[in-house]
């Protein structure tokens, strides 16, 4: 098929309204760029500047860093101690090492349970495709909150698989379910698994089913034709559903919040009680930069990965 | 093909389908529960459907969620389709890389660092220009449209790839005006995008809990954080019945939405 573009995606229109508009000052891109710039881009200065300064009490509750100086020379004052606090202090180290681990491990988990789902997709009957993908959809249009608060009733006390253990005479007395790691783990599989399920089938669906057959006609068994031939061309949609799941499941805060327990400590509720609790905004700030600085790498794959789909 | 390996593709398949459908279903069961304690049942009842009505704190708050929701997919699907636009049909421009970036790390950029940049971007604004004066509703929803447009950028730049040009082209050929191409060539081709990226918009509003929390002010509670403030304090047959009417509206819209797809497909072929 003969590209229906120019040159490297730029259509005529697209040419043509560029023309335009580099007198009308470029509004079609100018205009997010601004709004994104502004809200988006902007505010990580204002973090990493609030990063460096003391808490005091008042509002907004940090000092300036720059200050006048009673000779009337302007003064910059920066103050590394929140940072020092971070490395020095277990809490904060503990918390991050901990939430890469949850988001890692819940992240495995979701590609293990997401790859048969989004595999099964590709290979159901074709008038039941849209519908099997519309289920795994549906649950992400209702509330996140909710789908979380639905496991607080299934794994509590008293809850649904307390109650049938016990019916069922598997246990005698409830076992701990809620508040631990695993309802932590559970949870994040859980809501985020429609993010790995959709980019997988995105790749796996553009799959030419013929290379399947050709590896078969040259001896190549089902097994060793998916770990040679499928998984390999579904890469693309691994790194994407993988990266989707793990960036924000490490700054996660809802689900430690509500099914974790005092030890499952991740860094989104440090940061979210540093900053409502204990009305530290620097601490917060500078919990919020190193967790940046932490994504950084996962977050400019994710980018690249992104810009490849779109050459692709 | 062996027939034994799909048979293991579709049972993995259909585990991960229960395993997401477990939660909601128990969630609706017990929303017709007669008794307070959500996991004991105790008989069929829609007395918490009632109740709900007459609950003015959520009722309220779903007021506020809805307005910010409106506002915010409106915004954010104007600003994400000029975004996605200059990304797909610009080619190589000053500020692309920028803007590709920025679009797409909202996408991953986990809730509290948006929350948190967000709310210290508003108030040393405040301290700068005077503006916003305050947080409520107006704070929430910049917040809000600076990650869901993304969303929309990014289901706007996929249907603008797989767009033919040649039709817009035309237009141009017989003399119109790049914008009067735009607004009445490629808005209406690019529709269902636009359709499917206001309500992302919409959807992602109404559900987010952490970035409403940092953005807003006294007298701005939106839905998400009434809920998560009952929910601490206990399971409430009262969220049991929201949420079943949350799924019950989202469950319509995706059935309309899966036959008009569906149709669409069948007149293709």
């Amino acid at each position: 098929m003969p590209s229906p573009f120019s040159s490297k995606g730029v259509t005529r229109l697209g040419q043509a309204l560029r023309r335009r508009l580099r007198l009308g000052q470029g509004a079609v891109a100018g205009i997010p760029l601004l709004w994104l710039t502004l809200f988006f881009g902007l505010p990580f200065l204002i973090i990493a500047r609030i990063s460096l300064s003391e808490v005091v009490i008042g509002l907004p509750p940090y000092s300036d860093l720059l200050s006048w100086a009673e000779e009337g020379a302007l003064q910059l004052r920066l103050n590394f101690a929140n940072y020092m606090l971070l490395w020095q202090d277990s809490l904060y180290f503990d918390a991050f090492t901990n939430s890469l681990r949850i988001a890692a491990t819940a992240t495995l988990a979701c590609l293990l349970i997401g790859y048969p789902m989004a595999l099964g997709i590709t290979r159901a009957r074709e008038n039941l495709r849209i519908p099997l993908l519309m289920l795994v959809i549906l649950p992400f249009w209702t509330s996140f909150l909710i789908r979380i608060y639905a496991w607080i009733g299934i794994l509590k006390g008293n809850g649904l698989i307390n109650n049938f253990l016990l019916w069922l005479g598997v246990i005698d007395e409830p076992l701990a379910l809620l508040h631990t790691d695993f309802a932590v783990y559970l949870g994040i599989v859980y809501a985020y698994l429609p993010f790995m399920v959709l980019p997988l089938y995105a790749t796996l669906s553009r799959m030419d089913a013929s290379l399947l057959e050709a590896a078969a006609d040259l001896g190549c068994r089902p097994v060793c034709a998916f770990w040679r031939v499928t998984v390999p061309l579904s890469m693309p949609g691994i790194v994407a559903g993988s990266l989707l799941v793990f960036v924000p499941a490490v700054g996660e805060f809802v689900i430690p919040d509500l099914l974790g327990g005092p030890d499952s400590l991740m860094i989104g509720k440090v940061l979210w009680t540093e900053f409502f609790n204990n009305r530290d905004w620097p601490v917060a700030a500078s919990v919020a930069v190193a967790l940046l600085a932490l994504l950084v790498v996962p977050v400019l794959l994710f980018e690249r990965s992104r810009e490849k789909e779109q050459d692709a | 093909m062996s027939a034994r390996r799909p048979t293991l593709v579709f049972s993995l398949m259909a585990f991960g389908y229960a395993f997401l459908y477990v939660p909601i279903v128990s969630l609706i069961v017990y929303s017709f529960n007669e008794s307070r304690l959500v996991t004991v049942w105790a008989g069929f009842s829609t007395k918490w459907y009632a109740s709900l009505m007459h609950n003015d704190q959520l009722l309220g708050a779903a007021w506020v969620s809805l307005r910010i929701a409106v506002m915010n997919a409106t915004l954010a699907t104007i600003l994400g389709t000029l975004a996605g636009t200059a990304l797909v049909r610009f080619g190589r421009f000053r500020g692309r890389q920028a803007l590709a970036l920025m679009v797409g790390a909202p996408l991953v950029m986990p809730d509290v660092i948006l929350g948190l940049a967000s709310l210290l971007l508003f108030v040393a604004m405040e301290q700068l220009v005077g503006w916003p004066a305050g947080r409520g509703m107006t704070t929430i929803t910049i917040a809000h449209v600076t990650f869901s447009m993304a969303y929309v950028a990014v289901i706007v730049q996929s249907r603008l790839v797989r767009l033919d040009p040649s039709l817009e082209e035309a237009a141009l050929d017989l003399g119109a005006r790049p914008w009067k191409v735009f607004f009445v060539i490629t808005i209406p081709l690019i529709a269902p995008a636009l359709a499917a990226g206001w309500l992302l918009a919409f959807t992602l509003s109404l559900d987010d809990l952490v970035i409403a929390s940092f953005t807003s002010g006294p007298g701005a509670s939106t839905l998400p954080m009434v809920v998560y403030s009952s929910v601490r304090l206990g399971v409430s047959p009262e969220i049991n019945a929201l949420a079943s009417i949350l799924v019950g509206l989202v469950t319509i819209g995706i059935v309309i939405a899966g036959v008009v797809m569906q149709r669409r497909a069948a007149r293709a072929m």
